[in-house]
């Protein structure tokens, strides 16, 4: 006879002594995983840090003229409009990423209390919200994004609560399904028994248990997150001008795409590596949290 | 508490949990989804005893006869199909959400499972602190005096307070379960099957560690065990359930001595003798136990009872007062001082007259 109730395995039992170091650790198995980890460190940094040293302001005409070559003042040379590309590839991704960012943030929140709600309280709860996630999923994510920024603007607010409103569903059906797992365990229980409310136990019992789970799809939604922005920004619906992003200098370099085509190569090549390595990331921290993959 | 009061406590019979034809159905996925066929665990059936004040009732019975389902029902940590439960004389199903939790400081359960029972991320100071928390008893440097007591009393070192339950052995996380149990001095307590999972060299440590506090801190406790021999020592009166049901309920000595229900005499046949001179007949019960979702008509157990006729298949014995204050669930129950052989060779002589 199958017990109702699932067992911790000594391999779990491994998990809580586990700190960040060897979650760092575990990701040096995967070498691409770790190689994108740090390669993600130096573009945060560079981008974050990179306009404190290089002060050349993004929007400012250069006296070198529009479409320079590259040089000593200017090392990615100067866009149609005479402006510095290096700076602009520095402001565009800082906004780019802050968009990802900020976008995965309010995609996890919403996610995480959909599906640990419908997971754990059930009954009517569970069939309303999983059936908005289900609704949800079926409209064609591209085309709700184009509706609603039409509607909403295109504000760099907007942008972000849109696309966050696009992604949050795939974080919805983890956490539901990990709630639903967590909540049978005997610990979960013997809260109840002990009188916790209903918001203890979510919050201290059970959601901390699937943290790991929450920062692989984090990692995953960012990634989403960066490449559905640069999509709309292609459109022109996306952050617009002069404010720069990676997504609307590709789309502004099409028409230079002989002339200089170093305008579409750098925020093209840039957004493809970061989704890339975003991607790599989360693959790999996806096996160094999972506790099976731990080693004893 | 005065200690007669406890020595006795079945003679002033004053019940501190009452449990009233209490039943707890599971809904199971059977037959095809169109023929939409839906089957029904009866997990726990129509039951009905009460646990009185300073005793330990032992429940036994083989595994998946709803020993733990009853155990969770009485504290309602499920919602019961039907039935009530009455603790100082108020059905507390009846409770609304925040009644029950204020209610929980005063009844607790030890886990079977000292692995899943804690929560892996938090430490043993943690976990116990976490039952002052909740209903707000203490705070700071008082809180962790307290825990550290509680750690203590259960016998492990309060220097521990901040390991992990992973880095205990079994018996001792065992222990953190029964100090977060006790942590705020509950009346009563369910001790579901507390030493089943750990090494044999230990059960008996976390046994005489449970019967210890039981008296200092004057508990009222149902003691869940799936073997017989478990529950003597420990327990006032023992219940034998078997298929969602209670078949058998009276004090320790008359239920090992003289047992009424066929399948404890059976079950009683099969738990080694302290002493090897006392030579018993084994009694081994044929077949498996019926699954629950399908069980005989009539008596539960009679697909296997040595002693089942027609009347057995069509009639469900009630728990009756066989002899005094000897509850069991039979039509044909064994006489004081009769064995189960006895019982079934004067069947077997009655039958035969009737075919002659
Ligand atoms: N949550 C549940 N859902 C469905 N069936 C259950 C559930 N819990 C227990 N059962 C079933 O109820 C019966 C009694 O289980 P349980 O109370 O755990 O027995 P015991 O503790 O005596 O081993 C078993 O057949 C079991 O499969
Ligand atoms: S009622 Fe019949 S089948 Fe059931 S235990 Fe008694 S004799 Fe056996
Ligand atoms: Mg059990």
């Amino acid at each position: 006879m199958v017990s109702a109730k699932p067992t911790l395995t000594g391999e779990i039992d491994a998990k809580p002594s586990q700190g960040k170091t060897s979650v760092l650790k575990a990701l040096r198995n995967n070498k691409v995983a770790y190689v994108s980890f740090w390669f993600l460190v130096l573009i945060h940094i560079a981008v974050f840090l990179g306009p404190v040293v290089w002060r050349v302001n993004p929007e400012e005409l250069q006296a070198a003229g529009s479409l320079a070559g590259w040089s000593l003042q200017h090392p990615f040379g100067t866009d149609d409009l005479s402006r510095d590309v290096f700076a602009r590839m520095l402001h565009g991704g800082r906004v780019t990423l802050i968009v990802g960012l900020a976008a995965m943030l309010f995609s996890l929140l919403i996610g995480t209390v959909v599906g640990a709600c419908a997971g754990f309280f059930g009954k009517v709860v569970e069939s309303i919200l999983m059936r908005i996630t289900e609704a949800m999923m079926a409209i064609p994510t591209f085309f709700f994004i184009l509706v609603a920024l039409t509607v909403l603007g295109t504000s760099p607010t907007m942008v972000i609560v849109v696309i966050a409103l696009a992604g949050w569903m795939e974080i919805a059906r983890v956490v539901y399904g990990e709630t639903l797992k967590w909540k049978e365990y005997e610990f979960v229980e013997a809260a109840n028994a002990s009188g916790a409310t209903p918001f203890r136990i979510l919050t201290k019992y059970i959601i901390p248990q699937i943290v790991p789970s929450i920062i692989v799809a984090g990692t995953l939604t960012i990634a989403a997150a960066i490449l559905t922005e640069s999509a709309i920004s292609y459109l022109g619906l996306g952050i617009q001008a002069p404010t720069a992003t990676w997504g609307n200098m590709l789309q502004n370099s099409q028409q230079y795409i002989w002339t200089a085509p170093v305008l579409g190569i750098l925020p093209g090549v840039a957004i493809t590596i970061v989704v890339l390595a975003y991607n790599f990331l989360g693959d790999g921290l996806r096996d160094a949290l999972d506790p099976k993959f731990v080693k004893k | 508490m005065n200690p007669e009061s406890k020595s006795h406590p079945t003679e002033q019979a004053e019940p501190l949990v009452k449990i009233e034809n209490l039943k707890k159905y599971f809904p199971i996925k059977g037959g095809g989804y169109f023929t939409g066929s839906k089957k029904i665990v009866k997990a726990v059936d129509n039951v009905t005893f009460e646990i009185y004040r300073g005793e330990t009732l032992g429940l036994v019975g083989e595994s998946g006869c709803g020993k733990s389902t009853l155990g969770r029902n009485i504290l309602r940590l499920q919602e019961p199909t039907d039935g009530r439960v009455f603790f100082k004389e108020e059905n507390i199903l009846a409770y609304k959400g925040h009644e029950m939790r204020k209610l929980r400081k005063q009844m607790q359960i030890i886990y079977q499972d000292p692995f899943s029972s804690l929560n892996p991320r938090f430490t043993v100071g943690e976990i116990i602190g976490e039952m002052y928390d909740i209903h707000g008893i203490a705070k700071g440097a008082e809180k962790e005096k307290k825990i550290k007591e509680m750690i203590e009393l259960v016998g492990l070192d309060p220097s521990r307070y901040h390991n992990y339950p992973h880095e205990f052995s079994g018996g001792q996380r065992q222990r953190i379960g029964i100090a977060r149990a006790l942590a705020l001095n509950p009346e009563f307590v369910v001790a579901d099957e507390p030493v089943s999972a750990l090494d044999v060299s230990v059960q008996s440590q976390i046994l005489n560690l449970l019967m210890k506090l039981k008296e200092e801190l004057g508990l009222t406790m149902l003691f869940i065990a799936h073997g017989l021999n478990v529950v003597r020592h420990i327990s006032d009166r023992v219940g034998v359930m078997y298929l969602g049901k209670i078949v058998e309920l009276s004090e320790t000595d008359n239920i090992f001595d003289n047992p009424a229900h066929p399948y404890t005499a059976a079950l009683l046949s099969t738990v080694p003798e302290a002493d090897p001179r006392l030579k018993k007949e084994r009694i081994v019960l044929k077949g498996e136990v019926p699954s629950p979702a399908n069980p005989p008509s009539g008596c539960h157990f009679r697909t296997r009872c040595p002693l089942a006729t027609e009347r057995c298949a069509i009639e469900e014995p009630p728990l009756l007062e066989v002899r005094d204050k000897h509850f069991a669930a039979c039509h044909y129950p064994l006489e004081k001082g009769q064995t189960l052989k006895q019982a079934i060779s004067s069947k077997e002589q009655s039958q035969e007259s009737v075919t002659i």
